[in-house]
């Protein structure tokens, strides 16, 4: 693991929104490096960052966002820093070649009155310099490998002739089509059904050992997580609170709001019990952060939490926590009960689909 | 067990969209009811027909052929105007999307009142507001949001004011369609945690349609797993997971996320081909083998599913 190349480097980034004369910070601080070939999940409830925070490698913040410090910096042939490129023209050589995106929603993603054929050579025809029927043929092999029967029949259909699934095969096969080095998932499943998302995530890992690029995933389905990622990155109001690899984070989380985040799923609590939900409400970003911002909706909270921020403890290698609680001087706490023996209790539920 | 009180029922229901040989079979042959007090939940993908069921049970979809009968009383079909307005006051409906399913241009005191309104629940002004005030203090929301519209609220906070709007109403049966998918995990957990309240404290009966099985799991008493308009498995909801026996039901059970890592990356994915059943011979019926469980099949097998199912323990 040690040797692994790092592929994008993020340094102490804030990222500030600009809305009605007011600053908004909604990254607040975070540092992560990625390798190439591995499948980072990024996790966190809806307005803790994530997509903002991914959304700064592609160069897509919405117009009234900027990076108000921090660097990013890629290393595909020589070191290119990210934070630094304004112009759109950069930007486009980078987007779509070396760093592609997939989106939520297959419908909105794909242009309904264009064919399916002409939007995946329109990619090629961008960033690689070759002939029309050089791209027909790098397409029709890509929707092969993303698993559309017969693609030479369904080239010149449009979206609305596909499904939901096939949709969101396409778009793949759109990101992937110039065999990029970072392909960035923005919650590519959410909108589907969970047979068909089965299908998706195993795709997703299939084409990655072939092709070898790194997946930044981003979700709030933990399930997912366990599926599909090496590492993971738990994101709070703008800052990671946790990053620890899958196994870290499933069998000894450490934070506090990474444990809130476990027990609410279903697939842990018992049936006829309430369901854990996390009280209150994210922070909101306009304000300056007073002590953890998870605090206030902590059941573990100390009174230092209140007072000042906690700095990212290390737990092991690959294992870090941004809590109190991890302070030599705190008290003993024990992860809740629910998240005891985790692997065990679902090893016996569901250890006989496995 | 059968003394339960049967509150709905469908009997070989058919809904077909279109006519002629554009005419599509949305719902084939559905048959199920629903026990007073429980939750029933209809699970399948897009397009099976789960949200068609739905609809047609608060009259909005038209039934080809069968008959839903609600406390014995068909009301599918034609159905005087005093039945219709009694349905439309018992059965309420939550949507999926709390963003499209409340008027924009209403207030939320208006939207959380209109079914008082039409039905004259209320005796004079001043009670409708205190009826309204007690109902969004109890999704969790104040008295001062009534004065505001649907799109200054989350997509939580929406969700509850539809709630709201169907529970105030003081309905028996409540349709609640995939009102969970479009929320956050932890919202999620919320808006569940108070669905399940309601329940408690009004003995109310839920249809839950969903696609999630691991929220249905967990919500619901018994479940229905529907592919492609065919009703394939109805089992109470441990013993289906634990026993599943339709093929198509296995795959679905096997897609599930399970939240551990070492598990889920090596877990089998069953995929469902429906090309291995034979119904060349003998059209297949949804069979009860016992334990309250009924599975979708051919004469053999529906044998070889009830020798499975006995085997086990």
């Amino acid at each position: 693991m040690e040797t692994q190349k790092v592929l994008l480097s993020v340094k102490d980034l804030h990222v500030n929104f600009r809305v009605r004369g007011r600053e908004l910070s909604a990254i607040r601080g975070i540092s992560l490096d990625f390798y190439a070939g591995e499948c980072v999940a990024i996790v966190g409830e809806s307005g803790s960052g994530k997509s903002v925070f991914t959304k700064t490698f592609s160069g897509m913040l919405e117009k009234n966002g900027y990076i108000s410090g921090g660097s990013i910096t890629f290393y595909a042939d020589g070191p290119v820093e990210l934070s630094s490129l304004h112009r759109n023209r950069q930007w486009e050589q980078l987007r779509g070649g070396q760093i592609a995106t997939v989106f939520q929603d297959p419908m909105s993603s794909l242009n309904p009155v264009l064919t399916i054929g002409k939007q995946i050579t329109s990619v090629i025809r961008k960033h690689r310099r070759c002939s029309p029927q050089q791209a027909k043929a790098l397409a029709l092999q890509m929707m092969e490998k993303v698993g559309i029967p017969q693609p030479e029949k369904r080239f010149d259909d449009y979206p609305f002739q596909y499904s939901g699934g096939m949709r969101q095969r396409i778009v793949i096969a759109i990101a992937l089509a110039c065999h990029p080095k970072i392909l960035i998932c923005d919650e590519p499943t959410t909108a589907l059904d969970v047979t068909i998302q089965a299908q998706i995530l195993k795709l997703l890992k299939d084409l990655q050992k072939e092709l070898g690029f790194t997946i930044i995933f981003i979700t709030h389905d933990l399930g997912v997580v366990a599926n599909i990622a090496d590492r993971v990155a738990v994101l709070y109001a703008g800052q990671m609170v946790e990053l620890g690899t899958a196994e870290d984070i499933f069998y000894d989380p450490r934070h506090p709001y990474t444990w809130a985040l476990l027990q609410s799923l279903p697939q842990l609590a018992q049936p006829g019990s309430r369901l854990y939900s996390i009280p209150g409400t994210p922070p909101s970003l306009y304000s300056q952060l007073q002590g953890d911002p998870f605090a206030p909706r902590n059941p573990y909270c100390l009174k230092i939490d209140t007072m000042q921020q906690p700095p990212m403890f290390q737990v092991t290698d690959t294992h870090f926590a941004k809590t109190w609680l991890l302070d030599p001087r705190a008290p003993k706490i024990e992860k809740p009960e629910a998240l005891r023996d985790l692997h065990k209790r679902l090893g016996e539920e569901f250890g006989s689909y496995g | 067990m059968d003394n339960r009180e049967i509150l709905l029922s469908l009997k070989n229901v058919e809904i077909t969209f279109g006519k002629g040989a554009q005419a599509v079979r949305a719902v084939k042959d559905a048959s199920f009811h629903i026990y007073k007090g429980e939750t029933f939940s209809l699970v399948g993908e897009s397009g099976s027909g789960k949200t068609t069921i739905g609809r047609a049970i608060i009259r909005a979809n038209t039934c080809s052929a069968g008959e839903i009968l609600y406390k014995g009383v068909p009301i599918s079909g034609k159905i005087s105007a005093r039945l219709e307005r009694q349905v439309i006051r018992n059965i309420q409906m939550v949507f999926q999307d709390p963003a499209s399913s409340l008027n924009e241009r209403a207030t939320v005191d208006y939207i959380i009142s209109e079914g008082l309104y039409n039905f004259h629940l209320f005796e004079n002004e001043r009670d409708r507001q205190q009826k309204v005030e007690e109902m969004i203090r109890h999704v969790g929301l104040l008295p001062e949001h009534l004065s505001r519209y649907p799109h200054e609220f989350s997509g939580g906070q929406r969700q509850r004011i539809g709630l709201a709007r169907a529970m105030i109403m003081r309905p028996e049966l409540v349709i609640a369609d995939e009102p969970i998918s479009a929320l956050d995990v932890s919202v999620r957990a919320q808006v569940l945690n108070l669905m399940k309240d309601f329940q408690q404290e009004q003995g109310l009966t839920y249809l839950f349609v969903a696609h999630d099985l691991s929220v249905v799991r967990f919500i619901s008493d018994r479940i229905g797993v529907i592919y492609k308009g065919d009703i394939v498995e109805i089992a109470p909801a441990e013993e289906l997971f634990r026993f599943p026996l339709h093929p198509y039901t296995k795959s679905l059970i096997s897609a599930i996320p399970i939240p551990d890592p070492r598990l889920e990356k090596n877990k089998v994915l069953l995929t469902y081909d429906p090309a291995q059943h034979d119904y060349s011979k003998e059209a297949p019926a949804l069979t009860d083998i016992g334990y309250d469980h009924l599975v979708f099949g051919s004469r053999e097998e529906i044998a070889r599913y009830r020798e499975v199912r006995t085997q086990q323990k």
